[in-house]
């Protein structure tokens, strides 16, 4: 049996931090970044006698996830204490859900390849988040001690769990892109994962290919961004490949990704399986679901990306590729939507937006709504290229300013002479100098060295510093030689 | 009657956190049985069609509106910590030794 013999079977387990004004079970503040434990109270600190009341907006967003990945919502459900000791977790059990998670048995699309595979939703559940640990050495191994800071004790999570149905890292990664974008689009998260509002662990085996039994799987912890996923799910996936055709055992077991070193570590295996006993939390009465809530959210919902996809390729003729990447973000499809309003072709939109647009955010590092970009910057510079006025050289410029100040690209063309110059008398003047300055390159392209030409247009398009109409200069060079 | 075994008591003690002497591990062992024996009357009702019972309040629905309110000041919340430090919870050592 050869490596290419053997099938990945991945799980991912990600835990969503939900943006609420206040916490799960208490009304603390979920802001981030306060000072240590200035948002805590009894409940979140765990004092005794202290009592939890659900916070109703966490069981709506999880409502609105759930629908949101194609799952069936419970219509009776309920919250589980998981029991355990950390410093982290003052009460010694987490408030989550066991058997009868809020959501289950949905699905969400990718496309790998060009094809589309459907990945299983197993369930969606509500829990609270632990507190956060200062170690006072480099490490938790070689610590003395430990901070606990409790701000973040409480705060709502959902936990988003796949079927063992992924296949590849590559996989995982779009899964990952595919359901951070649905959870943005539905605005109960921002998913940061550098602050830690999406966090994902995974469950890898391998097996040979065409077998139906599930191997022995590890689980990969502390991947801190989508990067990470990837490359920590690739080496566990060849690790356990080669361990597999030596013959040796795979031992069920967690395993720490090591981000500087790009290997997972195993934790020292436990002499027995975690026994968190759940029992259902006395403190939290059960939920009765309204069907006709649920209902109401579902009406709610926005429009999801894949509906927008199939829309932009079906209303404004835009080929696979440009509605994916148009959609990943809503305010960038919302803006082209806008854009597309305003001027008559969206594939030209579309251009400007994928090339201009995201390129300057990338630059930047910003998000669309941080810049001072409205639809009509976009569709007036398109419109004064298409008009002639100005070329698509300048039109870069001049959008590369309005992107940084708001200014209306109109005024700045007028203000800076920007004005393309289509005079053919004037063009070509500097064409016939142009010929003259350069006969090596001339005679270059009489040769038949067809980018002599391209160098001779930029010539031109220097001495005009960028305003020539290209198109002329080009037709007044092939006619001249 | 139910027994539970030294091994268990052993287990709940470990989940617990607990040291026991070999003294108390023989008195929970006794405790812990007679406990379950009691409870094992409730296995002699029958449950055909009753739906398991999850609060025996007659409650369901109770939340809250998403509003923020602050409760605690940080000297009021750290004013039981055993020790404080950098406006922290400070924990010994949590791995264990080697």
């Amino acid at each position: 049996m050869r490596k290419e013999d053997l099938e990945t079977v991945i799980g991912l387990e990600v835990h969503v931090e939900l943006s609420t004004e206040s916490k799960a079970f208490c009304r603390c503040s979920t802001a981030f970044g306060a000072e240590p434990n200035t948002q805590v109270c009894p409940v979140c600190l765990g004092l005794p006698g202290a009592l939890p009341v659900l916070n109703k907006r966490v069981l709506e967003y999880a409502i609105k996830t759930g629908l949101a990945l194609n799952c069936s919502i419970a219509s009776q459900s309920k919250f589980d204490r998981k029991n355990y000791f950390y410093p982290d977790l003052p009460k010694a059990y987490q408030i989550s859900q066991f058997d009868q998670p809020i959501a289950y048995d949905g699905y969400v699309d990718i496309t790998v390849d060009g094809q589309a595979r459907r990945i299983g939703v197993k369930r969606v559940h509500m829990e609270e988040d632990a507190g956060k640990l200062i170690h006072t050495g480099d490490d938790i191994a070689t610590a003395t001690s430990s901070l606990v800071d409790l701000n973040r004790a409480g705060v709502p999570l959902i936990e988003i769990v796949t079927e063992p149905d992924i296949r590849s890292p590559e996989e995982a990664r779009l899964y990952l892109t595919k359901l951070k974008t649905i959870i943005q689009y539905l605005g109960v998260s921002d998913c940061k994962m550098e602050e830690g509002s999406l966090r994902c662990d995974a469950n890898l085996s391998v097996r040979p290919r065409g077998s139906s039994k599930l191997g022995t799987k590890s689980e990969i912890k502390n991947m801190n961004s989508f990067r990470a996923v990837f490359r920590g799910l690739s080496f566990e996936e060849e690790r356990q490949k080669e361990a597999f055709l030596a013959g040796e055992e795979i031992v069920q077991e967690t395993r720490h990704w090591d981000e500087s070193r790009g290997i997972t570590v195993g934790m020292r295996s436990k002499e027995e399986a975690q026994d968190y006993r759940y029992f259902p939390d006395p403190d939290l009465p059960p939920l009765a679901i309204d069907p006709t809530w649920v209902e109401d959210i579902r009406a709610d919902l926005p429009e999801l990306p894949d509906v927008r996809v199939a829309r932009f390729i079906k209303e404004y003729g835009l080929p696979d590729y440009d509605a994916e990447v148009l959609t990943t973000s809503q305010r960038v499809a919302d803006f082209y939507d806008d854009c597309v309003r305003l001027h008559a072709d969206p594939k030209a939109v579309s251009n400007w937006i994928m090339s201009e647009v995201l390129r300057l955010l990338n630059a930047e590092g910003k998000e669309l709504e941080e810049t001072p970009l409205t639809p009509e910057h976009v569709t007036k510079v398109l419109k004064l290229m298409d008009e002639g006025v100005i070329s698509g050289r300048i039109a870069k410029d001049v959008f590369e300013e309005t992107f940084h100040t708001g200014r209306d690209p109109e005024e700045i063309v007028k203000e800076r002479g920007l004005v393309q110059i289509s005079d053919e008398d004037e063009l070509g003047r500097i064409v016939a100098e142009v010929l003259e300055a350069n006969p090596n390159v001339v005679e270059d392209y009489r040769n038949g060295k067809d980018k002599a030409l391209g160098y001779l247009i930029g010539q031109v398009m220097k001495a005009t510093r960028g305003k020539a109409n290209p198109q002329m200069v080009n037709r007044l060079f092939k006619e001249k030689l | 009657m139910v027994k539970i075994t030294d091994v268990e008591v052993e287990k709940i003690a470990r989940l617990s956190q607990l040291e026991l002497t070999s003294e108390e591990k023989r008195m929970f062992t006794q405790q812990l049985s007679d406990i379950l024996t009691f409870a094992q009357h409730l296995a002699q009702v029958n449950t055909d069609g009753v739906p398991p019972t999850i609060s025996v309040l007659d409650l369901v629905n109770v939340w809250r509106d998403d509003e923020v309110k602050e409760w605690l000041s940080r000297e009021e919340a750290l004013a039981e910590a055993a020790v404080v430090e950098d406006g922290c919870f400070k924990v010994p050592r949590i791995m264990d030794e080697e």
